[in-house]
């Protein structure tokens, strides 16, 4: 024999995965979330997008070739879903230098700073979010309404979202009744015909996306239904006690960023317990903090901040949460 | 305005002055006795944690020296025999000098030397490498090229010869603390005395097997022929297991074992040239004087 | 529902090219190198010296304790050499090297090809016979197998299991065993089942095996107390303790063994090998193993005599293909990669399996993405990651805790990685340290 053979321990068959391409199938499944979005938004959301994607991708490449001195890993796609992920929590109408501070900030300060891939705490395309929601809260908050396909990119006519309008209406007294009137129908927003983010309007799109991340076992259902489950019984309370100051439950869900952040955000592998006990308690926590931060709290939306503040706990989760050992023997007092 | 400014400030003041009381009668209570002398020693030595005395870290040292009666059994090598001279004037007690010494990696099996027959692909590491199979050569006692030892060494004094595939150790910068002695999972390093100019001589092969088969998997390994044993005149070395082993204590650093070996698994280090065949012995004549001077 | 353990496994592409070729004798070699340890726990004594004549079936080395098993010559001939050879686990070891001369048999064998139902022997005589015979767990684990039947006192053992899950992808030895030699394999049984004195035997074989499935079970009815059960396809359904799960629904607690939870668990060649020792006086000196690969041109079952190298073996497969980039003895999840084709086949040899230069190499490291995959394919509940780090970082201690011991080395972590990290690797590492710790404390 005179090729020289490889030796290596077991196993000496793998799964065929990886990095890349569960990042790329997140990707895909955002797919029709951002369609959507460029039905109802137009250009502007072409160009959100556009810009996230290839500002995150360029600081991840410099900061990693020029500051961390390592070899450029953009290929891996993280950087990518970042980049749309962000573009999806921020208007459509968003102007180009303000997405670029975002990029810089959920890759620099949500990613890199930490140590890269792997190793950030917090979901990087929420803490450009956050960022940008509280530096720049007027244009951040300056939702275009959604009609048809549009070239017109700054000067789109903004509006406010349901989750906003109802908000505002509570704090002014008004009736639930009357203020539903005043927002589309439950059905216009399971399609996405509302206003707000870019990409968290349509809960048909998202939760086929979730349905194909699902299907290619790159998430598991967990968190996106605990989440779902505690918003639902949560404001079902809420609504059952007096449903003239508390929306519905399916409100809820379809407003706002729930399911982006359930079924997307919440889900980033790296920001979230890795045990289904701790799942559960993850999504529990995020969905009560929600509800919490929209019914209770001065803004009318809290998905972001409720995933923030349970990705700070996923490292206890992580000590104290540990999978059920095989013939653990289980003491009984 | 000013005035919410004032008691803030005020508040906040007060708040701290309640706390530090708070902290030190908390400090008072749970204060806990130690030597001082203890903060001396620990001072005294290098700092550098890197637990070759046998401790843990500097301080694990310190104490253990601190409440020991005789401290001759102890003995930094890192910091050595000053170090070690400062810490015995701090606790008044004896410290015994040794003579200094270095990592020296006992395997010349190059990429050249010792052809490679299969290919590892698993987890860079020699003690995962050693726990799988022999490793990538016919020789299954010589370094495995991972680097468990430059992994472990805290003071940057081992690095991985990229043309050779072995593991180099630079002497100015090797405190001799044995972390890698302990990491080689094939033990092929050795911590040896450091002599005058940094001048060495010893067998840099551990092969066991039989001349024949340690030959064929490599060039330069020690065939265990007896040659040297036979021309040293200070019955230094001793043969078993057809591998000859150069006690350093009895080494005088001839040289004439090096000559003597014809695989070449013998190497002298930081020697002079050797001039030609009649200066030989006027050669080895002067490092034995050196060697004696030394003592 | 078919039955399978609770949690954790995964699903490799099966790939059992062999599972169709029925077992074939291998010719004789001209020289074997029976290594003396070839089993879990202390080696055995040689018993012979060079220049010594042998006959098939003697006994050339012998146990020296009781967690140790003979070894008895595979072929006639004579004593060569006993010297270091390369073995299967990659040093070498010990090896009586016998040059073959013909085929002469050990005067107390059998030879005759009629099944022998009628067991006569005690409960005692058979361990005692078991033992003579130097069987061990034929499954790969190579753990003597009279050690398992002798039961400590106070322990309560109420059924057998015999393991026919062969869940291995490639591997289909055990297979063809149970559908060529069922009546032998359950007469086998039978023998242990006397020797347990109990009363039930469970056999567990994968789904995707329908032929053994069906020959068996329509077998077992004149066996009382046999039992067939099909099982999912699913790694590592033939893990002794996943597959006590999945039969009888009990879990082996942490740190115990099968008989801790009152079952014993054999393999389905190990119950051929204890017929042929008990019924036949044959003791083990020949194996099926089974000689696969994509690239392998003739993927076969082969009945080898133990001491062959495995160059022969391949050779009768169709040759060693041009692309060949590894060769494992064993499966392709825990088998273990050999670096010469002189590598001698023993009694722990289930596979060669050759592997093409493409296959055999591993996946680029990335960096952990934290998706919990080897978390929710870890069949004994650990968390793989957190013991890949704890033991690179030498944290001993709290590897001990996060339950590293637990740790059945099934490689379901690294396989399913999608960052292609080196789980099981350092995993394996810190096993070995934590037991050598657990060790020292326990002196």
């Amino acid at each position: 024999m005179n090729k020289r053979i490889t030796i290596s321990p077991s196993p000496h068959v793998y799964e065929d995965t990886s990095v890349k391409r569960l990042m790329f199938d997140v990707v895909i499944a955002l797919l029709p979330a951002l369609a959507i979005s460029i039905y109802f938004f137009g250009m502007g959301a072409i160009i959100v997008t556009l810009v996230a994607v290839v500002s995150c991708l360029a600081f991840e490449w410099l900061i990693q070739k020029y500051i961390l001195k390592q070899e450029p890993a953009i290929t891996d796609g993280s950087a990518i879903v970042t980049g749309i992920l962000l573009a999806f929590n921020v208007p459509s109408n968003l102007p180009i230098g303000i997405i670029i501070i975002g990029s810089l900030v959920a890759i620099g300060i949500g990613k890199m700073s930490f140590g890269g891939l792997g190793n950030n705490p917090f979901n990087p395309a929420l803490v450009g979010r956050v960022f940008l929601l509280i530096s720049f809260p007027v244009q951040m908050t300056s939702w275009p309404i959604p009609g048809g396909f549009k070239t017109g990119y700054a000067d789109a006519v903004t509006g406010a979202t349901p989750l906003g309008i109802v908000k505002e209406g509570l704090g002014k007294g008004d009736q639930i009744s009357d203020l539903m009137n005043q927002v589309p129908s439950h059905m216009e927003m399971f399609y996405g015909h509302m206003g707000g983010s870019m990409g968290e309007i349509a809960a048909a799109a998202l939760i086929l996306g979730f349905a194909y991340l699902l299907i290619r076992k790159v998430i598991t259902w967990h968190i996106p239904v605990s989440i779902i489950l505690t918003i639902t019984i949560f404001t079902g309370i809420l609504w059952y006690i007096n449903p003239e100051t508390n929306a519905d439950p399916l409100f809820h869900l379809l407003t706002g960023g729930v399911m982006l952040g359930a079924i997307f955000m919440a889900t980033d592998y790296v920001t979230s317990p890795m045990t289904p006990k701790g799942m559960w308690i993850f999504g529990i926590g995020i969905g009560i903090i929600t509800v919490l931060i929209r019914v209770f709290g001065a803004y009318p939306e809290g998905v972001s901040f409720a995933i923030l503040i349970m990705n700070s706990f996923v490292p206890l989760i992580n000590t104290y949460v540990k999978p059920k050992r095989f013939g653990e023997v289980v003491n009984h007092g | 305005m000013s005035t919410t400014l004032l008691f803030t400030i005020i508040s906040l003041s007060a708040l701290g002055a309640i706390s530090a009381i708070i902290l030190y009668f908390v400090a008072q209570k749970f204060k806990v006795y130690e030597d001082p002398r203890i903060d001396l020693v620990t001072e005294a030595l290098p700092a550098a944690n890197c637990g070759g005395c046998g401790y843990p870290g500097c301080r694990g040292l310190a104490e253990a020296m601190v409440k020991a009666d005789d401290i001759s059994s102890f003995y930094c090598p890192v910091g050595g025999n000053d170090v070690m001279a400062t810490v015995a004037k701090i606790l008044g007690k004896e410290a015994i000098a040794k003579e200094p010494l270095v990592a020296v990696v006992r395997c010349s099996g190059s990429f050249a030397k010792r052809p490679r027959l299969n290919e590892y692909d698993g987890a860079t590491s020699c003690i995962i490498s050693s726990s799988l199979y022999s490793g990538e050569t016919g020789c299954q006692y010589g370094c495995l090229g991972m680097g468990d030892c430059v992994a472990v060494c805290k003071f940057d004094a081992i690095y991985m010869d990229k043309e050779t595939g072995l593991p180099v150790v630079i002497d100015d910068k090797c405190t001799a603390c044995g972390a890698c002695v302990k990491a080689c999972p094939n033990r092929i390093i050795e911590l040896r005395k450091k002599n005058k100019k940094d001048r060495k001589i010893f067998v840099s092969c551990v092969n066991k097997d039989k001349g024949g088969i340690a030959k064929k998997a490599c060039e330069v390994a020690c065939i265990g022929c007896g040659k040297c044993v036979k021309v040293c005149p200070y019955e230094a070395i001793t043969l078993e297991n057809f591998l000859a082993y150069i006690d350093p204590n009895k080494c005088k650093l001839c040289r004439k074992c090096v000559e003597e070996c014809p695989t070449g698994a013998i190497l002298e280090i930081n020697f002079p040239p050797r001039k030609e065949k009649e200066g030989d012995a006027e050669n080895t004549e002067t490092s034995k004087t050196g060697k004696k001077e030394n003592e | 529902m078919l039955k399978t353990f609770a949690k954790g496994g995964v699903h490799p592409a099966e790939c059992k090219y062999s599972e169709d070729s029925r077992i074939e004798i291998l010719p004789l070699p001209k020289t074997v190198s029976i290594p003396i340890a070839q089993h879990i726990g202390a080696p055995a004594k040689a018993i012979v010296a060079k220049g010594d004549k042998v006959k098939v079936g003697d006994k050339i080395a012998e146990s020296s304790g009781f967690v140790s098993a003979n070894i008895h010559s595979s072929v006639s001939g004579t004593v060569a050499k006993i010297d270091d050879i390369l073995d299967s686990t990659g040093y070498k070891r010990p090896c009586i090297v016998i040059d073959v001369e013909g085929d002469e048999w050990n005067e107390t064998i059998d030879r005759s090809p009629e099944l022998r139902r009628e067991i006569n022997l005690t409960d005692k005589e058979i361990i005692a016979k078991i033992n003579l015979a130097g069987i061990v767990g034929l499954g790969g684990a190579t753990f003597p197998s009279h050690v398992k039947l002798s039961i400590p006192d106070g322990k309560k053992i109420n059924v057998l299991i015999i393991n026919g899950v062969e869940c291995e992808p490639y591997l289909t030895s055990d297979h063809r065993l149970m559908v060529e030699k069922a009546e032998e394999m359950l007469v086998g049984i039978q023998i242990l089942m006397k020797a347990l004195s109990v009363n039930r035997a469970l056999i567990g074989i994968e789904n995707n095996k329908p032929d053994a499935i069906a020959h068996l079970t329509n077998l077992v009815k004149n066996y009382p107390g046999i039992e067939v059960h099909a099982l999912k396809v699913q790694y590592p359904q033939g893990g002794e303790k996943q597959l006590i799960k999945a039969l009888i629904n009990r879990e082996v607690p942490s740190g115990g063994l099968p008989l801790d939870v009152g079952a014993v668990v054999h393999n389905v060649g190990t119950a051929f090998a204890v017929y042929e020792a008990t019924q036949k006086n044959k003791p083990l000196f020949e194996r099926v193993v089974t000689v696969t690969g994509q690239l392998v041109s003739k993927p076969s079952n082969l009945l080898v005599r133990i001491g062959t190298p495995v160059s022969n073996l391949i050779e009768a497969a169709g040759g060693l293909p041009e692309d060949t980039g590894k060769i494992i003895n064993g499966g392709p999840m825990m088998g273990k990669a050999v670096n010469s084709l002189e590598v001698p086949v023993t009694k722990g040899t289930s596979g060669i399996l050759i592997m093409s230069e493409s296959e055999s190499k591993r996946k680029k490291e990335a960096t952990c993405i934290r998706c919990a995959k080897c978390v929710s394919a870890c069949p004994q509940g650990l968390e793989p990651y957190l013991l890949k780090k704890q033991a690179q970082l030498e944290k001993n201690d709290t590897l001990e805790q996060s339950g590293v011991m637990d740790c059945i080395e099934c490689g379901s972590c690294s396989f399913t990685c999608p960052a292609g990290l080196p789980l099981l690797d350092y995993i394996r590492l810190g096993k070995s340290r934590v037991s050598k710790i657990i060790r020292s404390r326990k002196q």
